[in-house]
């Protein structure tokens, strides 16, 4: 009897489960709503995932951020400065018509030339030429040998040129922002249809039949809904008034994992979080001697000061007290497995002996003083993470304040304070690669900061190296794979291995939570797209 | 009367300018919204293109003249983020909060009143101490964690109630409304309830201190020796004039529902106005933060010049001399 009703319950749930996939519809609550379904009015995560639906690229990342094929079935350099890709033939857009050449160049031209917007995909287009050889062969021409071909094209996303717009004036192709908002224009040729944007509460997608391309679509209709606050998020997953959510808080991790309904699917980022330190400033602002007083050097110059910090944290305790284990400790700027990682670099492991050691070596065997300043509302919980790095400072004899604040007010003076320098001696930071590989970390956090040639744009520290600056460029010029991922590597090395240009703390692991009967694949991009959920 | 309003518009002109330095030079001074607008990967000279199409990088009393400037022709500036008219935004947003507020509203004075007028009637016994001490917990804990409790409790546990966003709507005049579905009206109850908690105790304690006052004056004893009906006295007599100041304070109220239903808002995802402003000072949208309390700011205004204008017109001596005729 027990037996029986035992598997007649079984029978309801799996009936159950069965038609919910059959359905295949999915409610998704994510944290972040976009800002316009404009491809490119603002480069920024949540745009690129939620628009990425509707829009193919040449260049698809994969959750791992390895590169397939989007609109284009196959890519190589045929000289030192030219790039052939081949558009996959028959590719539609949703109202029908061909995806051509001509289309790929109709989208970099607006995206190179947009006006307004919030932040453009210029560093994508810049110094590209685009030349068609036939509806379906696309040259790109660069001035120097760009390797990081493949990887730009993962960006910038392919709209119909048969799009009208109702911008008058003619700007960014007579087409505004607006016409995508409203659906008007938003004709790509992505696995999804843009069907409608309630500002403020959802969007919602409807599979594209006529999709031909490698990402799968096993979702009918997709609605997300804009659910910014965490508890909510997380209560309405529980009550089931959506199938999914993202960036689940990691005090809650635990007591999810033990609730039957809910499956949570983990995965790393590459968004590694650090501490830039002051190597600018002969006397840096915020670190004294341990009475108060202003110092006549400045300590965090010196690499034997900063390697000495660095073995101060104690990465383990801060991903098991903190990060309630959902993090892992870092020793360079990305995670094992990515394009341009240092096979030498391992984390720093605590050790305050060595530490003061290194401490009295440099010249400090007294120690000083430090305050230490971050955001509170930025990364996964970044003030507690800067609180426990201010207590194993001051209990291994650098007395550290700590000060956190909104991130709105925080980057501005983190950036540039009074005086257009970075205020602060010592932030925590996150960086995540947008490219996939190492490049694009060691080019904004490590390289000499360069308004003309953009380099190190977002170099806090202000670290500096002629070496590191070397092998980086050379880096960005060599097309051979094997070649670039080693010179990448070295300029790690130098960066991180041999000055500590920035101490690498951990890398985020971010968490999405489904109901059961659908897993995430994880993304190490961050973004939360529909057909990466996948009913189990 | 006519010199009274102009003298009040005149004044309310001279707020709105007051207030608009105040918040836009409070808004410049925080942060910087290329920050929090730029992709990361953006080089200096992105950054740069952004600063200027913002106009960002001119001095503050450029800025501040270019929006009074504006403002003055009713344009109240672009959103950063959407680059959108700020004021559109806030209207396109307006409804929902707007429906929110009424059914706030009409929660608190539905249920509040009879409450009130209960635990005035029968301050003794254990129904009414009850009832007050409740009150005491609706003006005291805070509506965030009311919020969360709430959608644990009826959404997460009993799974009565969805927990979040506006549900279904339908389109009245034009404006879409949650009320005439099924599935928008349920979506309405836990957010509505939410924010009413705070005034629904406002009511109960404003008729209860009505209600105590009333029953022992003179017309209610006359009515009473006339024989009229227990009912009676309770719904005419007692219940007008005990309206009077419960009505003063509502209609006062009602412009702090609509401006600072922010909380409630944020809990559940309610997509109003308050959603936006919190939103929008996460990004520091300037143009929106300014817009937004501008507009709070002339919506009291208005408020207050109403229930001055009917001040004026209901003298409640006239209205006395009515009732006794």
């Amino acid at each position: 009897m027990k037996a029986l009703r035992r598997l007649g319950l079984a029978a309801v749930a799996v009936s159950a489960m069965t038609t919910n996939v059959l359905a295949a519809d999915i409610v998704i609550g994510i944290r972040s709503e976009p800002s316009s379904m404009d491809p490119y009015f603002h480069n920024l995560t949540p745009n690129n995932s939620m628009i990425g639906h509707v829009f193919e690229r040449l260049v698809e990342f994969d959750s791992n951020q390895a590169i397939f094929g989007g609109a284009a079935e196959s890519w190589k350099p045929v000289n030192d400065t030219t790039w052939e890709f081949k558009l996959r033939k028959g590719i539609k857009f949703h109202d029908g018509s061909d995806l051509t050449v001509d289309d790929v160049i109709f989208s970099f031209e607006r995206a190179d030339n947009y006006e307004g917007g919030n932040s453009s995909f210029r560093t994508y287009t810049k110094g590209k030429k685009l030349v068609k050889v036939d509806d379906h062969t696309l040259h790109i021409v660069t001035e120097e040998p760009y390797p990081l071909m493949a990887n730009d094209m993962t960006t910038v996303m392919i709209m119909s040129s048969e799009a009208k717009g109702t911008d008058s004036s003619g700007k960014n192709k007579g087409i505004s922002a607006k016409d995508f908002n409203d659906g008007t224009a938003a004709i790509g040729s992505g696995p999804y249809k843009f069907v409608e944007w309630k500002k403020g509460e959802e969007i919602v997608l409807e599979k594209f039949d006529g999709y031909t391309g490698l990402i799968k679509q096993p979702w009918d209709k997709v609605t997300f809904k804009f659910i910014k606050s965490e508890p909510a998020r997380v209560a309405a997953l529980l009550a089931g008034d959506v199938d999914a959510i993202d960036n689940v808080p990691t005090v809650d991790i635990e007591r999810l994992k033990k609730d039957p309904r809910v499956v949570l699917s983990s995965g790393i980022s590459n968004r590694v979080i650090y501490l830039h330190l002051d190597q600018f400033r002969d006397v840096s602002p915020f670190v004294t001697d341990k009475a108060g007083n202003p110092m006549t050097s400045n300590p965090l110059k010196d690499a034997r000061v900063r390697k000495a910090l660095s073995m101060m944290i104690n990465r383990e305790a801060i991903v098991e007290r903190v990060m309630e284990g959902v993090a892992i400790p870092a020793g360079q700027l990305l995670p094992k497995g990515f394009f341009g990682v240092s096979p030498n670099l391992k984390p720093d492991p605590y050790d305050p002996a060595a530490a003061k050691k290194l401490l009295a070596e440099a010249g400090y065997p007294d120690g000083f003083a430090l305050t230490a300043h971050g955001p509170n509302d930025r990364y996964i919980n970044d003030a507690k993470i800067l609180e426990a790095i201010g207590q194993l400072f001051t209990s291994n004899g650098i007395p550290t304040k700590v000060e956190t604040m909104t991130k709105n007010v925080f980057f501005k003076r983190a950036s540039s304070g009074a005086d257009g320098q970075p205020e602060f001696s010592l932030v925590l930071v996150g960086w995540g690669s947008g490219t996939g590989e190492a490049s694009s970390p060691l080019k904004s956090l490590l390289a000499t900061h360069d308004k003309d040639k953009g380099m190190g744009a977002s170099n806090r520290g202000r670290h500096s190296n002629p070496k590191m600056d070397e092998l980086l460029n050379k880096a960005l010029a060599t097309v051979d794979d094997a070649a670039r991922e080693k010179l990448l590597a070295e300029a790690t090395d130098v960066g991180i291995g041999e000055d500590m240009g920035i101490i690498p703390l951990h890398y985020q692991v971010n968490t999405w939570a489904t109901k059961k009967g659908i897993k995430y694949i994880p993304r190490t991009d961050e973004r939360t797209t529909a057909f990466d959920f996948v009913p189990e | 009367m006519t010199v009274f309003v102009i003298r009040r518009l005149l004044q309310a002109a001279l707020v709105m300018l007051i207030m608009s330095l105040l918040v836009f030079g409070g808004v410049f001074l925080v942060g910087d919204p290329v920050e929090m607008l730029v992709a990361d990967d953006a080089d200096q000279a992105e950054r740069q293109a952004i600063i200027k199409s913002m106009g960002l990088d001119l001095p503050f009393y450029m800025q501040y003249l270019r929006f009074v400037g504006n403002a003055l022709q009713g344009d109240m500036g672009n959103s950063f983020v959407f680059q959108e008219p700020a004021m559109e935004l806030i209207l396109e947003r307006m409804p929902a909060t707007f429906e929110l507020a009424v059914a706030a509203l009409l929660i608190a004075v539905v249920i509040g009143i009879p409450l009130g007028i209960y635990a005035g009637l029968k301050a003794d016994s254990w129904v009414s101490k009850t009832i007050m001490t409740a009150s005491i917990l609706g003006f005291s804990v805070p509506t965030f964690w009311v919020g969360i409790m709430m959608i644990l409790f009826f959404a997460v546990v009993l799974g009565w109630l969805p927990s979040t966003g506006r549900g279904d709507t339908v389109e009245l005049f034009g404006i879409p409304v949650s009320f005439l579905t099924l599935d928008g009206l349920q979506h309405l109850i836990l957010p509505a309830v939410n924010l009413a908690l705070f005034k629904l105790s406002m009511v109960i304690r404003l008729a209860r201190a009505g209600t105590r006052e009333v029953v022992h004056q003179d017309y209610i004893k006359f009515a009473r020796a006339k024989g009229l009906s227990t009912g009676r006295i309770i719904g005419v007599h007692l219940f007008k004039n005990i309206m009077i100041p419960v009505v003063t304070v509502l209609g006062l109220e009602f412009g702090g529902l609509i401006a600072f239903s922010v909380v409630t808002e944020t809990v559940f995802a309610w997509p109003g106005m308050g959603k936006l402003l919190i939103d929008s000072i996460g990004f520091l949208d300037r143009p929106v933060i300014v817009a937004y309390l501008l507009f709070v700011v002339g919506l009291f205004v208005f408020i207050n010049l109403i229930v001055d204008v009917l001040y004026s017109v209901l003298d409640p001596r006239v209205r006395l001399q009515e009732v006794k005729s």
